[in-house]
């Protein structure tokens, strides 16, 4: 066969047919299908949280106190109470584990180094964001409240140990990001270490260190495991956030989920709503905090 | 015999003999006709222009590959040597933004052609690569992987492909006792030849190496260019390297792409300069650019 | 006068200690990081320490299924199972679709696209228990009761789909508290999947491209041997994470003591849930059962986190080296 004379067919470079597209194909969809299926749930619960809670929330709602009885009716006192807690008890918390789980990461990134006590602490922490949020509580229950009595202090510790492996973890990885000549030219200059820690790696690092802490804050200000056996949910406000029972959001919401009076769910609409609006402008600042202010990001 | 392409797999089950890809049975030589066909016309691209997003990275490239040659690509690094390499087997699809403007052809059909399907091309197109990457599995399912995914699922039949490619890739004796290890565990060299017996065990037409030697030692780097011209007579292949002794070892033809500076704009674009048998580059070159870069003054 | 160039103005003597500032912060730093050490210490001690009497008075039979407190059982093998079996039907659910996620974003959909994805599922993940909770049992519960009910009549009698499903049905059951689990796992799971995913290096993808392979013959091909290892230890934290959630369950499951079948749509019990909703009453050893709950409850999940952790550190770590 002289191949020269014959002329040659172009090959046919069209889609191979048959099952290997068909698969490849199905496959796409699915994975698609995997992220319309995320969408179904929280759009319903968003949805449902909107629609319910709007019409409860008011000024009257959110500033009238005390909560009222269940089986009275919307309209009727507010959930001041409970905003007031969730924002004292999650900011008393926030106080204690943000600067502790900073100096934390500062240990483990700047004078840990490679040794088998940073690696351990490192792998612990980890270990410790799953812990579940009511073993803190219990946690806290034992070695305090038994002593102490129920305060939104209490609530606070156990937030509190709930934020730090979060706030340690996030700070570690931003301040893992700042290069290493900044320090070198602090240290050029004369500096201790701890001041090249605090004047500089810790402002390069500050946006993603706070973004972080917003998220954790976000995180426990939902929760309410921890504060069922520290805070012992009370009906009207207590601005002493260090001694007597508090309230808050989140566990007005879980004692008017029970609650057969429409009265009470609705209230527990409203304050399902605010706590969800809460968590989201923490969520919003924690990512205009990232665009805007981080310097060193992945 | 002119065979029009039908189902790739029904093709593949039903022969008796080692499976050959259906389209390329009649476009794969036989040995009679090789010596009669050398200068058979296997890529041709005319003014073909490659652009990622708005910037022209390489620019009008027209040159024409023949079959059973080794053409190098050679040339300063940031010339397009690879990109219009990567051009040929569809390869810069992966990229976003990446366009060709201008006309590939692959032995007739137009490469960027719509209805073209890139998994068809790179079948027939393989690619090594200049770090040698090898999956995380055995050696011998490393090999299979093509064959497995174009539908042979015959232990036999693959157990033969395998053999096959290890042989062809110079690889067997090394490794015929340990099949079933990783891929991973293998040295540079060795893991460079598994690529590429991975690669022919597609039994592509042609095989594109991206700078194949540059991650490897001067003794593997020789078991691999005699490799080279080992399979010459059964594919074609086109090389990119920044060895210029390397080139003028292996291939029969070179080309010389360099860089055109825009002061304007500060963008440097490639283009092809020089193309001819590289006795002539290198000995003769035609044009100024050619003849410094050969002699060491630039590049 | 000249300045002494080996103690320039301002400046300490040479020979001069580290200032004692300077000490202190490192010291403060490490008390920081110690924290979490003592902490973890601690947890296990105090709440092991208010659990004894129930561990001192039941012995093994902590592990029989009758827990009633009236007249002083405390076996809590139902709990167990009820933890047990809601975290496992979060994982089957959850798990397919957040690889599924994690795949679109690293695999199919370009960079533009990814981050309105990445919003949604971030925005799973900032909704509270609680609320997922109170949507559960007011608004979940009574709608899926219908689908539980038609379908629980459907296939009464049918050899397995009727243990699973057949009646009796409850909207407030096991297989509830194990959805609105997943919903609530997913976010984890998918992010650290797709960390995961991401660490497999390019040219592997382009690898197998190179070969002709379709996206999907390149996953499994390319990505899935490089990831399985980091995909299942985010698994199974995501497994850890169901086991400990709390509200949510106690709000659906239906707070029935001592369930163990293998209905799924029946009112049952976990751990975390019983905990949650019978604290408030307990005394004695009906409270020392419930702390021992929690002592349980965190040994099963420092266990799970650790293995977790560890096959997720193994992966990353030889695919560095390799």
């Amino acid at each position: 066969m002289t191949a020269v004379a014959a002329p040659r067919q172009a090959p046919d470079l069209r889609e191979a047919k048959g099952w290997r597209r068909s698969k490849n194909r199905i496959m796409t969809i699915l994975m698609v299908a995997a992220f319309v299926i995320t969408l179904i749930p929280l759009g319903f619960v968003l949805f449902t949280v909107i629609a319910k809670g709007a019409s409860i929330i008011s000024w009257q709602f959110l500033t009238g106190s005390p909560i009222p009885p269940n089986v009275l009716p919307a309209g009727i006192g507010g959930m001041w109470p409970a905003v007031l807690g969730t924002l004292l008890i999650t900011g008393l918390a926030t106080l204690m584990a943000v600067p502790l789980g900073v100096l934390g990461a500062i240990y483990l990134n700047e004078y840990g180094g490679r040794g088998w006590l940073a690696a351990l602490i490192g792998f612990m922490s980890d270990v410790m964001t799953g812990v579940p949020s009511i073993v803190m509580g219990l946690f806290i229950f034992s070695i305090w409240v038994l002593h102490f009595g129920y305060s939104g202090l209490a609530g606070a510790f156990a937030l509190g140990c709930l934020m730090l492996p979060i706030v340690i973890r996030s700070s570690y990885e931003m301040l893992r990001l700042v290069p290493d000549p900044l320090r070198e030219a602090s240290y050029a200059l004369g500096a201790t270490k701890s001041r090249v820690t605090l004047t500089v790696v810790l402002p390069a690092a500050l946006g993603g260190i706070v973004s972080g802490a917003l998220l954790a804050i976000a995180r426990a200000a939902g929760e309410t495991a921890p504060l069922l056996f520290t805070i012992l949910v009370v009906s009207t406000p207590n601005a002493n956030v260090f001694s007597g029972p508090n309230t808050s959001l989140p566990s007005q919401i879980f004692s008017n989920a029970t609650q057969p009076y429409v009265g009470a769910q609705d209230r527990g609409w409203g304050a399902a709503l605010t706590l969800i609006a809460i968590c989201f402008i923490l969520m919003i600042a924690a990512r205009i905090v990232t665009a805007r202010f981080t310097r060193y990001s992945r | 015999m002119e065979q029009p392409e039908q189902n790739v797999v029904a093709q593949t089950e039903t022969k008796t003999e080692l499976p050959k890809p259906a389209a390329l049975h009649d476009t794969r030589p036989s040995d009679a006709a090789v010596s009669a066909t050398t200068g058979a016309t296997v890529f041709e691209t005319k003014n073909v222009s490659i652009y990622y997003s708005s910037f022209r990275a390489v620019t009008d490239v027209s040159l024409t590959i023949h079959e059973n040659e080794i053409t190098a690509f050679i040339g300063p690094s940031g010339c397009g040597k690879t990109t219009v390499l990567r051009t040929l087997n569809r390869m810069n699809d992966l990229i976003p933004g990446a366009r060709v403007e201008g006309d590939v052809q692959y032995r007739g059909a137009s490469l960027y052609a719509p209805g073209v399907s890139p998994i068809s091309v790179r079948r027939r197109i393989g690619m090594v690569f200049q770090k040698p990457n090898p999956f995380p599995k055995s050696i011998y399912d490393n090999v299979a992987y093509g064959p497995r995914i174009n539908g042979i699922r015959n232990k036999a039949k693959l157990d033969e492909i395998v053999e096959k490619s290890l042989h062809g890739a110079a690889l067997w004796d090394e490794v015929k006792n340990r099949l079933n290890k990783s891929g991973l565990g293998l040295s540079g060299g060795q893991a460079q030849r598994l690529c590429i017996a991975r690669t022919l065990a597609v039994e592509p037409d042609v095989v594109l190496m991206d700078e194949p030697c540059s991650a490897l030692d001067p003794i593997a780097t020789g078991r691999i260019e005699d490799l080279m011209h080992e399979i010459k007579s059964q594919y074609t292949i086109v090389i990119v390297t920044h060895n210029m002794q390397q080139a003028t070892r292996v291939s029969d033809r070179t080309a010389f792409y360099s860089v055109l500076r825009d002061e304007k704009s500060d963008t440097r674009t490639g283009v092809l300069v020089e193309y001819g048998r590289t006795a002539q580059i290198f000995e003769d070159p035609q044009d100024n650019r050619t003849q410094a870069y050969v002699t060491g003054r630039m590049g | 006068m000249k300045a002494d160039p080996a103690s320039p103005a301002g400046s300490a003597p040479l020979s001069q200690q580290r200032p004692l500032g300077d000490r202190g912060f490192q010291i403060l730093a490490l008390a920081s990081g110690l924290l979490v050490l003592v902490i973890l210490v601690l947890i296990a001690v105090s709440t092991s320490q208010q659990a004894a009497s129930w561990f001192s008075t039941e012995g093994l039979k902590i592990f029989t299924n009758n827990w009633d407190p009236a007249t002083n059982h405390f076996g809590v093998l139902g709990f167990i199972y009820g933890t047990a079996l809601t975290a496992l039907i979060a994982v089957i659910l959850a798990v397919p679709v957040s690889v599924g996620i994690a795949l679109l974003l690293t695999e199919v959909v370009p960079y533009r696209w990814s981050r309105p994805i990445v919003y949604v599922v971030d925005l799973l993940a900032v909704v509270p228990s609680v609320v997922w909770g109170l949507w559960g049992i007011l608004v979940f519960v009574p709608w899926i009761q219908h689908i539980y009910a038609s379908v629980g009549s459907g296939v009464n009698g049918v050899p397995v789909l009727g243990a699973l499903f057949g009646p009796p049905t409850s909207g407030a059951s096991f297989l509830t508290a194990g959805i609105i689990l997943a919903f609530m796992i997913t976010p984890i799971v998918t992010s650290l999947s797709r960390e995961v995913i991401a660490t497999v290096p390019q040219i592997d993808r382009e690898g197998a491209y190179a070969l002709g392979a379709t996206r999907w013959e390149m996953i499994t091909g390319a990505v899935w041997p490089h990831s399985q290892g980091g995909v299942v230890g985010a698994v199974l934290l995501g497994l850890g994470r169901a086991m400990g959630e709390t509200i949510a369950a106690a709000l659906v499951i239906g707070s029935a003591v001592n369930v163990i079948t293998t209905h799924l749509t029946v009112p049952g019990y976990n751990m975390p849930a019983v905990i949650a909703n019978q604290f408030g009453e307990a005394s004695g050893t009906f409270r020392a059962g419930l702390m021992g709950l929690g002592v349980l409850l965190f040994v099963f999940t420092i266990i799970i986190n650790v293995l977790a952790r560890g096959i997720v550190e193994r992966s990353a770590r030889r695919k560095r080296g390799a």
